[in-house]
């Protein structure tokens, strides 16, 4: 057994928090690009893709994300492809928020009303104008709310990254228990540590929604 | 009328539209020259509203030909739309301002964005279209500032900055409370004197009698009448026309 100060604990997790984030910031960049592009195709009704579209959303909203993770790790594997488990980590989770946020900001489209859309057609708006000048701001606004929760859904859900051997925030602490056995103490720091990095983001989002209300 | 009123700038020959099974427009001809005024009455469900929308390619109709201008249009080819677009105003029952812009910028967004003006001097034009339907204070505002009339009046406005040949009202006073519908239909007014070709889908009678130069009455997906306000509404022919009217007293 090896003695671990608090403060010990609370260093070696505070590093290991920067994967953690950084694996965040990999899935929401990712699932945001995804998920725009699958996006800007529904809204195009292109033919089938609307269904295709549907169709992956489901798939990933139907299935849990540990064995999404574990379909990346190892299932590609079978192709000969050998993958790390920050590349299956990270397309797992991207792949994931891509979906959410196709459907999350799909119902914020949605909840723009239709006269906007025909008042932008009889303007002569292209699609491309109509999007980027009328839609996208006004369900900008709508989207914050939803987008920021689900960023902290995807920051608490790269703890299960830790099952495929990707040593983040979670990994760190199972692996600090076993050589303390203080399990109390480090999965309470684990917590915090989770805690510390989703309530400013929650906070921050609060102001934000607020401040565009106020400025339109 | 002006003198060049020969010229057809809204050309409808047999256009059929329908939902499902369902057929909205069974065969509708229509000829509207330059500069005139067109009111289009009619109970609700028989088609003057998807007439309407249907010249600015908000409903797409499934048989028959339908020109702007001498151009003809064209479903699914989104260049030609964008270019037919151009000379088609329209004016809503719902407004439809956006909100997440002044009054000002509503009226420039689709100048500088289609016709790439200058964003200074199309501000400059917005300034003088506001000052037109009489909110030249109104710039800065915000719609939802607005009374419904002041918002369908820069509705106009922004419509206008477009410079369209024709402008399609669709029940554009029906949304508002009775004492601000005077001040919408003025501004209306005015611009048919100026000769912009209108066509309105309207139910305010006395309005359709005094400004327009044809009334069409719509019944069951067709043209059922048509004629000068004086014989439509003194002296209809049919007793679907008969019984529409009685029913307005």
């Amino acid at each position: 057994m090896v003695e671990f100060t608090v403060w010990q604990i609370l260093w070696n997790l505070l590093l290991a928090a920067r994967w953690t984030v950084a694996l965040s910031l990999i899935a929401f960049a990712g699932g945001g690009i995804v998920g725009l592009a699958l996006l800007a195709a529904r809204l195009r009704r292109w033919p089938g893709v609307a269904m295709a579209v549907a169709t992956y959303v489901q798939v990933f909203q139907g299935t849990p994300l540990l064995i999404q993770l574990f379909l990346a790790y190892f299932g590609l594997g079978l192709f000969g492809i050998n993958v790390s488990a920050w590349v299956a980590a990270s397309v797992a989770l991207t792949l994931y928020a891509s979906a959410y946020l196709t459907e999350i900001w799909r119902g914020c489209v949605d909840a723009i009303p239709r006269g906007q859309w025909e008042a932008a057609d009889s303007l002569a708006l292209s699609f491309g104008e109509k999007l980027r000048h009328v839609v996208a701001p006004q369900a900008l606004r709508i989207a914050v709310a939803p987008t920021v929760g689900f960023l902290v859904q995807v920051i608490k859900g790269t703890a299960l990254a830790s099952i495929i051997g990707f040593i983040e925030l979670t990994k760190t602490g199972t692996m600090i228990t076993n050589a303390t056995f203080r399990p109390f103490t480090v999965y309470a720091c684990v917590a915090l540590m989770y805690f510390a990095l989703c309530w400013p983001i929650s906070a921050v989002s609060k102001r934000l929604e607020r401040k565009m209300r106020r400025d339109r | 009328m002006t003198a060049d009123s020969t010229f057809s700038i809204v050309d409808i020959r047999q256009l059929r539209k329908r939902y499902g099974t369902n057929e909205v427009l069974k065969g509708v001809d229509l000829d509207v020259k330059r500069g005139e005024v067109i009111a289009i009455i009619g109970k609700s469900g028989s088609g003057k509203s998807t007439l309407l929308r249907c010249i600015n390619g908000l409903e797409e109709f499934q048989e028959g030909t339908l020109h702007v201008d001498g151009q003809p249009l064209k479903h699914g080819d989104a260049k030609a739309m964008r270019e037919l677009r151009q000379h088609v105003g329209m004016i809503f029952q719902g407004f439809n301002l956006f909100p997440h812009l002044s009054v000002g910028r509503n009226v420039m967004l689709a100048p500088t964005l289609v016709k790439k003006a200058n964003a200074a001097d199309m501000a400059a034009t917005a300034r003088k279209l506001l000052a037109r339907v009489g909110l030249a204070e109104k710039f800065d505002a915000w719609p939802d500032q607005l009374s419904g009339g002041q918002q369908q009046r820069v509705a106009i406005a922004r419509a206008l900055a477009m410079q369209p040949s024709v402008m399609l009202c669709d029940e554009i006073t029906s949304a508002l409370d009775p004492e601000l519908v005077g001040e919408v239909l003025k501004v209306v007014e005015g611009l048919a004197e100026e000769g912009m070709t209108l066509l309105m889908v309207t139910h305010e009678m006395n309005f359709a009698r005094k400004v327009s130069d044809r009334v069409v009455f719509m019944h069951a997906g067709r043209i059922h009448e048509i004629g000068p306000p004086a014989q439509i509404f003194n002296s209809p022919q049919t007793p679907e026309l008969q019984q529409f009217l009685a029913t307005l007293h």
